[in-house]
């Protein structure tokens, strides 16, 4: 800095420079401010206007059903405010309050609540009906009361989630010793089976962040919204991953689990909203269903760490982080929370998964010195189809 | 010991997730609504003359009586009536008699004047519906007129589509509001002339194409011939009672109940089902009756989409006279009549013998009283 004294000229000239900068950026502001006062102004898109309603868009985002009738959480996503005049509730016209009151602005939420006897079970419709006479329909298709957030439901999810989460983790994770004296193709193989595995769970998670998406307000984007998050996610978790060199060992098992917990706390939501809707009477063979689902999910954390030995409680920290997430999921899950956030969830989760898929073949190719050879060799392609038929057929158990 | 351990965690969790939820459970739970306009725009309004009024609902029973027999299933808020330029309690006894000269032959002249016109109104608290009409409400005006009278009805279109007056009376076919007779385009007028025959209680209805829309929109109206009791030398008594304007005639409480629906989606099913369009008007403020007087209803069905409709009145009969072409009852001692679209008919009833209090009527499909078509009686000793 000292050496450098600028002549007055120099100082002249580089505050010209600068005010010519200034004003470069000033330039395209006028602009578009000039653009803006004509628009306004003169109105010269006045023939567009063709007499035609505004547009009109609700999103119910949550339903709570409870002792004192039915709440909605509703999301405006109209072309101008909209109000909400009456509401129906199976083809009846019910007294109902809106908090806040008055017109909905455009991406505003609102609660409705209306003291409305619903029958446990059964399927109800609430019908909004807008002062432009359009309507909004909102089918709960199987009333229960919305759990509560008290320790009893609390505990009872998190042994749902331990469940579908950290009990087939674990048990993936016990077969390590038995794994540990496989060789180099069979090495191979299990590294394949991995890929297998991610590969289905990303196609799963992406689909069902899509399908979220869809059903989640048009403000959101929700798709757009997906493939931007997945894309990020998996661009942040590639650069952090590789900051001190391609991964390897524990810290690739440290992704993969990251990668796996992400996808179950998506699946836990997923689980708890389906709860909360009274879309799922979880049976004990679902929650099998998805214990052998997941097992692999285990195989595929301790496959880099074959050729280390890595103390034991990493073993306990690498299965809370693939599997915990899960019981997170479905404690927030059961609260009903709007599709967006479960759909971002699912995002975020399948762009780890991709990070991972690129990390393990990354290590496979390096792992034997050959490149390409050892992803199409017999043993790979072996483990990738086990690993993807595995996931498919116990999924079977599982959808619904 | 270990129980406190996992209690702590559970309080962090809790914390955790319960924010959010907690956050939106309060922001549910403070009261204070959006639709609850207050009902303090209902007022006592007289009707039809003296004869009747309707009530608030202090006059004769506690003050919220009336709405208590609706619970929470009622629609919310107060529809403006002064926006919408008719009152629906002042629209069921507002007979629009029209003009009366002498023809050259000494027969009695009746001259209407109709005109179509666009307009929104609010058919229920808050909903607002784009309606076509005559004279600017829905139902059109309540034409009354005399068996053997000669009618001639200007009709003038100042709506945005060709319209028509279709009476369902006995007239010529040029006379008949089907295009090519009496069917006329934006700014066009048309004067329809025909006897006033048979007597009874009738309607008119656009007949322009496609119906269904013609219809659904609002443009249709209660059309009722009195008989002429010279006519009638059998039934004089029976014929005076019906014709407006004799005594006899003024002891009764006629009241005049289009029953309505609209389609405010435009998918081809009905949102809101009132009598007189507003929804739930006759339930929030009840129509006075005295109970010393009889009454009679001149009822019409004009639904659109549903194949049927019907009339049910609580703790009391009545007779009825299908379509009113005759001066006997065609059904006698009935607490519930049906009309598929575009029948009507004459019901008589009184509370002589009642107590006073609030005697509920709706259509007996469940389905159209939760959507708005039910209402009240308040039968009392003395107008208040």
């Amino acid at each position: 800095m000292s050496e450098f004294v600028p002549t007055p000229a120099e100082e002249r000239t580089s505050t010209g420079a600068r005010w010519a900068h200034l004003a470069w950026i000033a330039v395209p502001l006028a602009v578009l401010g000039l653009a803006v006062a004509w628009l306004i102004s003169t109105d010269p898109l006045a023939s567009f206007r063709n007499g035609a309603p505004p547009v009109e868009r609700l999103t119910v985002e949550r339903t709570i059903l409870g002792a004192d009738g039915i709440r909605l959480l509703v999301r405006a996503g109209g072309s101008e405010p909209m109000t909400i005049a009456q509401v129906q509730v199976d083809d009846a016209y019910w007294q109902f309050t809106q908090e806040p009151a008055g017109k909905i602005a455009r991406g505003d939420t609102a609660w409705i609540a209306l003291p409305y006897p619903w029958v446990l079970g059964e399927t109800h419709t609430v019908r909004m009906v807008t002062n432009t006479g359009i309507t909004f329909d909102h089918v709960i298709d199987v009333a229960v009361p919305t759990p509560t957030r008290d320790s009893i439901s609390f505990i009872s999810q998190a042994i749902l989630g331990a469940f579908v989460g950290i009990l087939p983790v674990a048990v993936g994770l016990m077969f390590y010793p038995a794994l540990r004296g496989v060789g180099s193709s069979g090495m191979n193989f299990l590294l394949s089976l991995t890929v297998g595995l991610l590969a289905f769970l990303l196609v799963d998670a992406f689909a069902e962040a899509l399908e979220l998406a869809a059903r989640a307000a048009a403000v959101f984007q929700g798709q757009t919204m997906v493939v931007l998050t997945a894309l990020a996610s998996f661009l942040i978790l590639m650069a952090a991953g590789r900051r001190a060199g391609t991964p390897t060992g524990l810290a690739l098992a440290t992704f993969i689990a990251l990668g796996i917990g992400l996808h179950n706390l998506g699946e836990g939501l997923a689980i708890g909203a389906a709860f909360a809707s009274g879309a799922a009477g979880l049976g004990t063979f679902l929650v099998l269903g998805f214990t052998l689902h997941n097992i692999t999910e285990g195989i595929g954390i301790a496959a880099p760490i074959l050729s280390r030995r890595p103390p034991l409680w990493t073993f306990a920290a690498l299965t809370l982080l693939a599997g915990g997430p899960a019981v997170l999921g479905l404690w927030i899950g059961s609260l009903a929370f709007a599709p967006q956030w479960s759909a971002l969830a699912l995002a975020i989760g399948a762009g780890a998964i991709l990070q991972v898929i690129v990390e393990v073949v990354s290590m496979q190719m390096r792992q034997h010195g050959d490149g390409l050879r050892a992803v199409t060799a017999p043993s790979a392609m072996a483990g990738l189809a086990v690993g993807v038929a595995f996931m498919y057929v116990t999924a079977m158990l599982v959808k619904i | 010991m270990s129980d406190t351990l996992l209690d702590r965690k559970l309080d962090r969790r809790l914390l955790l997730a319960g924010g959010l939820a907690a956050a939106g459970g309060t922001i549910a739970l403070a009261s204070n609504a959006a639709g609850q306009a207050s009902q303090g725009g209902a007022h006592s309004m007289p009707m039809g003359g003296s004869t009747m009024a309707a009530t608030d609902g202090t006059s004769s029973s506690d003050a919220s009586a009336h709405l208590v027999a609706h619970g929470n299933m009622i629609t919310v808020g107060a529809v403006d009536d002064t926006r919408n330029g008719f009152d629906p309690v002042a629209i069921l006894s507002d007979w629009d008699v029209g003009t009366v000269s002498k023809l050259p032959d000494g027969r009695t002249l009746r001259t209407f004047e109709v005109n179509a016109e666009d307009k929104e109104i609010e058919i229920a608290p808050g909903i607002f519906f784009p309606a076509w009409t005559y004279n600017g409400r829905v139902p059109g005006p309540a034409l009354r007129a005399v068996e053997g009278e000669a009618l001639r009805i200007i009709f003038r279109n100042y709506g945005s589509h060709p319209h028509s007056m279709h009476f369902h009376g006995i007239h010529a076919a040029r006379m008949d509001g089907v295009p090519g007779a009496g069917l006329i385009q934006p700014g066009e007028e048309f004067v329809y002339e025909f006897d006033a025959k048979p007597f009874g209680c009738h309607l008119y209805h656009c007949h322009a194409l496609p119906l269904k829309r013609h219809i659904h929109k609002g443009m249709y109206g209660a059309f009722v011939i009195d008989p002429d009791p010279a006519r009638h030398p059998d039934q004089v008594a029976a014929a005076r009672s019906r014709l407006l304007g004799t005594p006899e005639n003024a002891d009764w409480q006629e009241l005049v109940m289009v029953m309505n629906a609209f389609d405010t989606n435009f998918d081809g099913a009905n949102e809101v089902y009132a009598v007189n369009t507003v929804a739930h008007a006759y339930a929030k403020k009840p129509i006075q009756i005295v109970k010393s007087r009889p009454v009679r209803v001149y009822l019409i069905n004009i639904v659109e989409f549903d194949p049927i409709n019907s009339f049910h009145l609580h703790g009391n009969f009545f007779d009825y006279y299908n379509q009113g072409t005759t001066l006997t009852p065609t059904l006698k001692t009935v607490d519930l009549i049906t009309q598929c679209q575009a029948e009507r008919g004459i019901l008589e009833f009184h509370f002589r013998e009642h107590e006073p209090g609030l005697y509920m009527f709706h259509a007996h499909q469940s389905e159209f009283t939760e959507l708005g078509w039910v209402g009240m009686f308040d039968v009392v000793e003395a107008l208040s």
